[in-house]
C-alpha cells in the first residue's frame, strides 16, 4: 500500500517537474509546479512530517507561487522564445549528473566511503510532529532560526530597493 | 517505513536533474527561477526521507531553513528580474550579456 502510494506520487511528481521545464507559457510552468508542490507535501505526510506538509503548501503554493503569478502576469510578455540552443548540452549534462547520483546510490555507500547508519526510530512520537520540532528549532537551532529572520530581513530589504525606481534604468 | 531510501534518493535526483536542465535550456529567467525552486524541493524531499529514515527531527528543522531561504531568494529574483524588464523590456535571458566579454 506504502509502495503503491509512493509511486503515485513519485510519478506525478516528475511529470508536472517535467512540465515546469517543458512548457511554453510561464503561467503554465507555474501551474504545474504548483501541482507539484501538493504532491511533494502529500509526499512529507507519508514520511511522517506532517508540519511540513502543511508549511509547503503555506509557504510555497500560498506565497512563493503566488508572488511569481504576480509578476508573469505583470511583465505581459508577447514573444515566447523556449530554449537555448545549447539544449543538446544541457541534457547531456543533466542525465550525466542523473547517472553520477544513480552510481552513487546504487554503490550503497556514502561518497565519504562509509556505510549508511542504521534506520532509526523516532523517540518523541508521543508529542506530535510540530512539538517536536518547535523544541529542536528554539533549543538547538535557536542561533540559526535568528540568523534566519536576519535573511529574510536582508532580502526585503533587498527587494524593495531593487524595484525602486532609479536603480537600473538605462540612462537617458 | 516500507519504502526504502534509496526509492526517495532516486526520486530527489530526478527532480533536481530536470532543474538543472531547466536551468541549462530555458531561455526566459522567470523559468530558470522556477527550475531553481525544483531544486531545491529536490533536497527537500531528501533531507525529509533522510529525517524519517535516521528517526531524528533535524533534518527537518534544515528543511524549514531552505524554505526561509528559498523565500528571500524568491523576493530578490523577482525584484530582479522586474529591474531587468525595467532596465530593457525583457526577460530573455540572451539579451543581458553586460558582463560576458
Amino acid at each position: 500500500m506504502g509502495t503503491i502510494v509512493f509511486f503515485y506520487f513519485a510519478g506525478v511528481i516528475v511529470a508536472t517537474a517535467a512540465l515546469v521545464v517543458a512548457l511554453r507559457s510561464p503561467v503554465y510552468s507555474a501551474l504545474a509546479l504548483l501541482v507539484m508542490f501538493f504532491h511533494v507535501a502529500g509526499l512529507f505526510v507519508t514520511l511522517h512530517a506532517e508540519f511540513l506538509a502543511i508549511i509547503q503548501i503555506l509557504v510555497y503554493a500560498g506565497a512563493i507561487l503566488v508572488l511569481y503569478l504576480f509578476v508573469v502576469m505583470l511583465l505581459n510578455l508577447k514573444r515566447e522564445e523556449r530554449f537555448q540552443h545549447q539544449l543538446t548540452v544541457g541534457l547531456f549534462l543533466g542525465c550525466m549528473l542523473f547517472a553520477e547520483a544513480v552510481l552513487l546510490v546504487a554503490k550503497g555507500k556514502t561518497s565519504l566511503g562509509m556505510n549508511l547508519p542504521a534506520p532509526g526510530e523516532f523517540t518523541q512520537l508521543t508529542q506530535g510532529n510540530t512539538e517536536s520540532i518547535g523544541e529542536l528549532l528554539y533549543s538547538t537551532y535557536l542561533f540559526p532560526f535568528e540568523i534566519a529572520s536576519l535573511i529574510l530581513l536582508v532580502a526585503m530589504v533587498g527587494a524593495v530597493i531593487l524595484t525602486k525606481k532609479g536603480i537600473l534604468e538605462a540612462k537617458s | 517505513m516500507d519504502v526504502p531510501v534509496s526509492y526517495y534518493l532516486v526520486l530527489s535526483g530526478i527532480v533536481f536533474s530536470i532543474g538543472l536542465v531547466g536551468v541549462l535550456i530555458r531561455r526566459n529567467i522567470i523559468i530558470i527561477l522556477l527550475s531553481i525552486e525544483l531544486m531545491l524541493n529536490a533536497t527537500n524531499i531528501n533531507f525529509v526521507a533522510f529525517s524519517s529514515y535516521l528517526g531524528n527531527l533535524s533534518g527537518q528543522v534544515f528543511v524549514f531553513f531552505a524554505l526561509t531561504v528559498a523565500a528571500a531568494e524568491v523576493a530578490v529574483g523577482l525584484a530582479i528580474i522586474i529591474a531587468l524588464y525595467r532596465h530593457s523590456a525583457s526577460i530573455n535571458i540572451d539579451d543581458f550579456r553586460l558582463l560576458k566579454w
